[in-house]
């Protein structure tokens, strides 16, 4: 098996001025170009885990692995950074120029990549996430989801392996968060970027690869989005909704209509249905 | 309260020469404008310093009317300046006797010669925040402050301030905004009462404002580490400054106008 680009080992964290462990004993394997999401209500330590990624933390137990170097290791803090990128939940709270462009270019200049480059990896990062014609505009004429979209070109032009979206959607209208969406899922697919999609939206996670529940610092729960979703009470435990369309099709298969396993979302649903009306 | 159609300083949009200017030698040619315009010592030597900003004026097509614009809070300075000076400076003629003072002839040139000084230097800094975005100003004035860091002057980290106080203020008055009409529909009252009451009013506004900044602190900084950034050092810059040949135009036409300047004052 090729090595993850990002492991997760045993790690827990608790905050200084905490006695609790704000991440207990969790364990995460991203294999490379995969698409994997964490699940989990707010405090169940889902935004320490992201954070514990690129060394913005550092665990107080177990180790994390970025493309096999120890976040701990502080000579490895800026490569770790450049290759597992991170987009934030704030909008506005993560952009720092005052010229879309010269945001995306912060992080080439602090990584110090030659003025000769900027220009062409600034385009190609605005012109993966559709936001090229909006270069020269400044980030508070934009709207939620533009602004995310320039977040996401800022990381995108450090050319990273990874990227750990910290619930990136859920400041966004269902639009902002549509679009965003749209383009992560591109970025993964058409560039075979790694992505770590933390959020709170059973129905973002309804396409990736692998689905992690956490609560109360652990993950409780792992798999495809069809195992974990297949039992909407299990997933009520942990204080989370199984997408709208997994409840309904269990209360429709309560009703009497034999709706298989494994609906998630509107379009699989209505094809089901037709399906049973002929 | 229209807090939204707020511009960022007075830069005035327009593409010409002026504007394309490289902002160091822009900000330097300003202290030597200041200079010259404090080296004239009469009225004649201010000539070239009028030609100087009318020129100006003309290459950046940034109207005069802008440029003055910057002189009309200062008003009652400069009427001040000029009576102060008209009342109480020493002179031998006797222009006007108005009874309980005297008007004299040479008192009156300097006070006219103190008050255009005062509205030429107004002119001769407006000239430069007009045709120079906020934020380049700041890059420029980095670049010119960073050999002091040698002596542990903190020149990027000055320019860094600067650069995320220009990119917050639209996002932080928007939030204001926000706020009070909040606060208002709850009833507070922001504009009635005198001035010691409408200062308490706005605590309720202040306090979640301030709040709100120093999260959006934290995160920021956050969100800036991870982004590598670890401060000024082995940092590349998108935007690199250069000296073109309009630059060193303008610099022979600023030594021009000190020489004319200095020879004015040797003829009168």
């Amino acid at each position: 098996m090729p090595t993850p680009i990002i492991s997760v080992d045993h790690v827990s964290f608790a905050y200084e001025e905490e006695a609790r462990e704000a991440v207990r004993d969790v364990s995460l394997q991203l294999p490379r170009g995969s698409f994997h999401a964490i699940l989990g209500q707010n405090g169940s330590g889902k935004s320490t885990l992201a954070k514990l990624i690129n060394g913005l933390y550092l665990p107080t137990k177990g180790t994390v692995t970025v493309c096999g170097m120890d976040t701990a290791d502080d000579r490895n803090t800026w490569e770790i950074r450049r290759r597992a990128g991170m987009v934030f939940q704030n909008p506005d709270n993560q952009l720092v120029a005052t010229v879309v462009e010269e945001d995306v270019a912060f992080g080439l200049e602090n990584i110090g990549v030659p003025t000769a480059e900027m220009p062409a990896r600034i385009e190609k990062a605005l012109r993966d996430v559709g936001m090229l014609e909006y270069a020269q505009r400044a980030p508070h004429t934009l709207s939620g989801g533009q602004k995310q979209r320039v977040a996401i070109a800022g990381v995108l032009a450090m050319q990273p392996e990874a990227i750990i979206f910290d619930e990136s959607t859920a400041m966004l209208d269902p639009r902002g968060r549509k679009e965003v969406m749209e383009a992560v899922k591109q970025l993964n697919r058409e560039q075979g970027i790694t992505v770590l999609w933390i959020t709170h939206f059973m129905e973002e996670a309804v396409h990736c690869d692998r689905v992690h529940i956490m609560h109360d610092g652990q993950i409780v729960l792992s798999g495809t989005p069809r195992d974990v979703f297949a039992d909407p009470e299990q997933i009520r435990k942990y204080r989370l909704d199984a997408p709208p369309m997994a409840r309904l099709a269990v209360q429709l298969r309560e009703a009497g209509m034999p709706i298989r396993d494994g609906v998630l979302t509107a379009e699989e649903m209505t094809k089901e249905v037709l399906r049973l009306c002929r | 309260m229209a807090l939204n159609d707020i511009t960022l300083g007075q830069y005035y949009p327009a593409d010409s020469a002026v504007h394309r200017m490289d902002p160091r030698v822009k900000i330097l040619l300003l202290i030597a404008l200041i200079v010259a315009i404090f080296l004239a010592g009469n009225l004649l030597a201010f000539v070239p310093v009028v030609a100087l900003l009318l020129a100006a004026s003309a290459l950046s097509h940034v109207p005069i009317r802008m440029m003055l614009k910057g002189v009309k809070p200062l008003r009652f300075i400069l009427v001040l300046t000029f009576v102060l000076n008209v009342f109480f400076l020493q002179g031998e003629t006797v222009l006007v006797d108005l009874g309980f003072a005297m008007i004299k002839t040479e008192s009156l040139i300097t006070a006219v010669h103190y008050t255009l000084r005062l509205v030429f230097l107004v002119l001769a800094s407006s000239l430069l925040t007009l045709t120079t975005p906020p934020i380049v100003l700041t890059d420029g004035l980095e670049r010119l402050l960073s050999p002091l860091r040698v002596v542990h002057f903190p020149a990027h980290e000055m320019a860094m301030m600067m650069s995320i106080a220009l990119r917050f203020i639209p996002t932080l008055l928007e939030e204001a905004d926000k706020i009070m009409k909040a606060q208002t529909a709850r009833g507070a009252d922001f504009e009635s009462g005198n001035l010691i009451q409408r200062a308490k009013a706005m605590v309720p506004l202040l306090v979640p404002l301030f709040v709100s900044a120093f999260r959006r602190a934290g995160d920021l900084a956050m969100a800036m580490e991870a982004r590598c950034y670890h401060g000024g050092e082995g940092r590349t810059r998108l935007r690199v400054l250069k000296c073109g040949q309009r630059d060193y135009i303008a610099c022979v036409v600023m030594a021009l106008v000190i020489a004319a300047i200095l020879l004015l004052n040797r003829v009168c």
